[in-house]
């Protein structure tokens, strides 16, 4: 202890940090990034007890438009956009869970890069849908919900479920209408390219995401997903070359 | 002096074979490991069967031969009964191989003029009768002085017999057997074979002109396995009997008294039990990961119980009390059942459970599950998260996604329950002609959804028998709240329609069906089903 503190006097904080951290990783056996990605990540945040506010990993194809923050809820009216955004999280080592989605295209979310080792899904939650989402919130990164058909959630519970998500450093993506969320994904200009009339067959999707303030109409972004877009894609105006971050 | 006790059961591989089977011991058999003979039994041999014959050579002489594959777990599972077996009746058992085991003599010195000690005749005789009441009928005894001349002297005994090699006399007994005896020594194979060889060639026939040779030139030529079969021959087996300590008894159970017919009794009354094996457990730092857990109720005799369920459990981590008191309710419980009342009324149980057992089945050393510096982490959270969840709505509810081989989207997907093992998975490598190329579906409908095609003139839409449209599709019909939209939409577009021959074998007279992808005016693509109706299995948007 007196050798750290006496070189510490002479050192820099930097310098004392990755000192120490190379005499941890040398009593454990492990490298020395192994130990300062650990400390940057949300391990330690999880021993701690506290909440890392920070961004959940996002899909290559839209990370351009889309970056899910920790601690936030967000709205969407497609399928393929969840699969995509959910790929991305479980890819980045994350954990995904899907809860009342009991058409998930389990190959669907492969395509886009999955990895299905870190997916659960609860297709069937019945009442307790609710409640389901919020177990699952205290554990993995993001929660994929439907909401059963007829049900319209209170403000209050979505407050309640908002407030978990925050604490938990989680993300929550509502395949449906949510009360208060930080924003909304929508798909237009769908089109696929390879059928023609009895000829070809599906080959890419191209679609236009717009990205949309909480409940309001009020436009925030827009711009290109899928395969092939580049070659044929109009040009972007110039919002679509920043980076969007939710919320902002 | 310590007398060495040998049992020894001629062709286990095939015994276990056969008593897997429930076949009788007198059907030729012989286990095979890469196209030839390993081990036969004796009606094999006397239809001229030989250990290392091809497989088409020994089925030409014997073609009802009945043909095992080895499978070293099925003869040690039959052996390990007999070992429990013997162990009721004489402590220290040591196990040589499967079919071999060892044991020390109970008698010391002979009182009888043959050299033969009476405790040994009566423990010899003893034993041959536990070993058949275990369903193994060849069974031979040797007693000696060491390991090798007892294991030999069972060579030289009769069925259900005993052999006595008598005390100071191994070498008499030894010398006179041809070296061609080395060869039942199972390990070092190629290396006896060789030596077995090598002393007929140098005209060394029997083990006493091995025996006879100055020892350090045996050792010289043959290396550290002749050193060991001169010592051998000599009387000097090095190997003493080392008794194995049996395993401890993990399985604990609970009666109930009276008989328990409600799932919440039966799991208030098994929390006990449940804590003292994993605290048993935990005392041998072991931890469980697959428990099966048995119930039972009494049998139509009254006297006989009879098990009513049972299951094995898997747990990615490792089970705690509470984790097993779950598993119990979710295998007494089943899927939205409210008490055992009304599974019996199922006919699953029949009478109130008046037991229950929990067996692990597979436990590891604490050390490999111990946490590490920083806490389990992410991957223990998620753990404990879903067996909250599971606890909640029960153990199917939440589902590991795996994809997997299959021509139609929802055969290409599978779900596994969460902690159970994925198995049984069709192989995603093979070509499965008939899939549908290119992306994969982002939806995949559990039930298709009926649906509807017409064209413009508002005519239902078919395939003809050229596997053709009867018209062109102009207007799909998306109803039910799954695919919002309850009217006809208009079509923009369409891919096929292709047909799919799957398992047309399996009913002929089903009309013959296709496949064919639409995108509607919004963009979303479908993909529909076409047999006598339309049904949409699943969609791209």
């Amino acid at each position: 202890m007196s050798e750290v503190a006496i070189s510490a006097a002479h050192r820099s904080t930097d310098q004392v940090v990755a000192d120490l951290r190379a005499r941890i990783a040398a009593l454990q056996g492990v490298s020395v990034a192994a130990v300062s990605e650990l400390s940057a990540g949300t391990e330690i945040a999880e021993v701690s007890g506290t909440a890392l506010q920070g961004e959940l990993p996002a899909h290559a194809e839209l990370a351009h438009l889309i970056r899910l923050r920790a601690g936030s809820s967000y709205c969407t009216d497609s399928a393929a956009l969840t699969l995509a955004l959910a790929a991305g999280v479980s890819a980045g080592g994350r954990w995904v869970a899907a809860v009342g989605m009991d058409d998930f295209g389990v190959e669907a979310a492969q395509q886009s890069g999955a990895d299905l080792s870190r997916m659960v899904l609860v297709p069937d939650p019945g009442q307790d849908w609710l409640d389901v989402t919020a177990a699952l919130v205290d554990v993995v990164g993001l929660v994929v919900l439907r909401p059963p058909g007829s049900a319209t959630t209170p403000a209050s519970r979505a407050g309640v479920l908002a407030a978990r998500l925050r604490r938990r450093s989680a993300a929550l993506l509502v395949l449906g209408s949510w009360p208060g969320c930080a924003a909304r994904f929508a798909v237009d200009q769908l089109s696929w390219v390879g059928p023609d009339r009895g000829s070809g067959r599906l080959q890419h999707r191209r679609a236009q995401v717009a990205v949309y303030r909480g409940g309001t109409p009020q436009l925030v972004a827009r711009g290109w997903w899928g395969a092939g877009v580049d070659a044929a894609a109009p040009p972007r105006p110039a919002t679509h070359q920043q980076q969007w971050l939710w919320p902002a | 002096m310590n007398r060495v006790m040998v049992l020894w059961c001629p062709d286990f591989a095939v015994t276990a074979g056969l008593a897997d089977l429930d076949l009788s011991r007198s059907v030729p058999a012989a286990v095979l490991h890469g196209h030839r003979v390993t081990v036969c039994n004796e009606s094999a041999r006397a239809h001229g069967v030989r250990r290392g014959m091809r497989r088409r050579d020994a089925q030409s002489r014997c073609p009802r031969l009945q043909l095992l594959t080895e499978n070293s777990e099925r003869d040690a599972r039959l052996f390990d009964d007999i070992l429990r077996a013997v162990e009721q009746h004489r402590p220290g058992v040591m196990a040589i191989r499967p079919g071999l085991l060892a044991l020390r003599a109970p008698g010391r010195w002979s009182t009888a003029a043959s050299g033969e000690s009476i405790a040994d005749r009566d423990a010899a005789a003893e034993l041959a009768q536990v070993v058949v009441e275990c369903g193994v009928w060849d069974v031979r005894i040797g007693i000696a002085d060491d390991l090798f001349t007892a294991e030999h002297a069972a060579r030289g005994a009769a069925v259900q017999e005993h052999r006595i090699v008598p005390s100071g006399s191994s070498i008499d007994f030894l010398h006179p057997l041809p070296v061609e005896v080395l060869l039942s020594e199972a390990q070092d194979g190629p290396q006896i074979e060789e030596m077995v060889s090598l002393l007929r060639r140098l005209g060394l026939f029997r083990l006493g002109d091995l025996a006879r040779l100055p020892a350090a030139e045996v050792g010289q030529r043959f290396g550290a396995p002749g050193a060991r079969v001169w010592r051998q021959a000599n009387g000097m087996d090095p190997r003493g009997v080392a008794g194995r300590r049996p395993p401890p008894e993990l399985t604990t159970r609970v009666e109930f008294d009276p008989p328990l017919d409600a799932v919440e009794a039966i799991c208030f009354s098994a929390r006990r039990t449940a804590e003292e094996l994993i605290a048993g457990l935990a005392s041998r730092n072991l931890v469980a990961t697959q428990v099966r857990i048995e119930a039972w109720c009494p049998g139509p005799g009254a006297s006989t119980d009879v098990v009513v369920s049972g299951r094995s459990w898997i747990h990615p981590r490792h089970f705690t009390p509470r984790d097993l008191i779950d598993r119990v309710h979710w295998q007494l419980h089943g899927q939205g059942q409210g008490s055992v009342r009304s599974r019996r009324q199922a006919g699953v149980i029949t009478e109130p459970v008046t037991g229950l057992r929990f067996v692990p089945e597979v436990v590891e050393p604490t050390g490999e599950h111990a946490q590490t510096l920083w806490g389990g982490g992410a991957e223990e959270l998620v753990h404990r998260g879903m067996a909250k969840i599971q606890a909640m709505l029960g153990y199917e509810a939440v589902l590991v996604p795996v994809v997997q081989g299959g021509r139609t989207p929802s055969s290409r997907q599978g779900w596994v329950p969460w902690g159970e093992r994925v198995a049984g998975l069709r192989p995603v490598d093979r070509p499965w002609p008939g899939r549908i190329p290119g992306p994969a579906p982002s939806r995949v409908f559990p039930v298709t959804i009926p649906s509807g095609v017409r064209d413009q003139a508002g005519v239902s839409v078919g395939v003809d028998s050229r596997g053709a449209f009867s018209a062109d599709p102009a207007q799909v019909l998306l109803s039910g709240p799954a695919v919002t939209g309850q009217d006809w939409t208009v079509i923009r577009t369409w891919a096929g329609p292709w047909p799919c021959d799957e398992a047309w074998w399996e009913d002929p007279s089903r009309p013959p069906a296709f496949r064919c992808q639409l995108i509607t005016d919004d963009g979303r693509a479908w993909l529909l089903r076409i047999t006598d109706r339309w049904e949409i299995e699943a969609a791209y948007d």
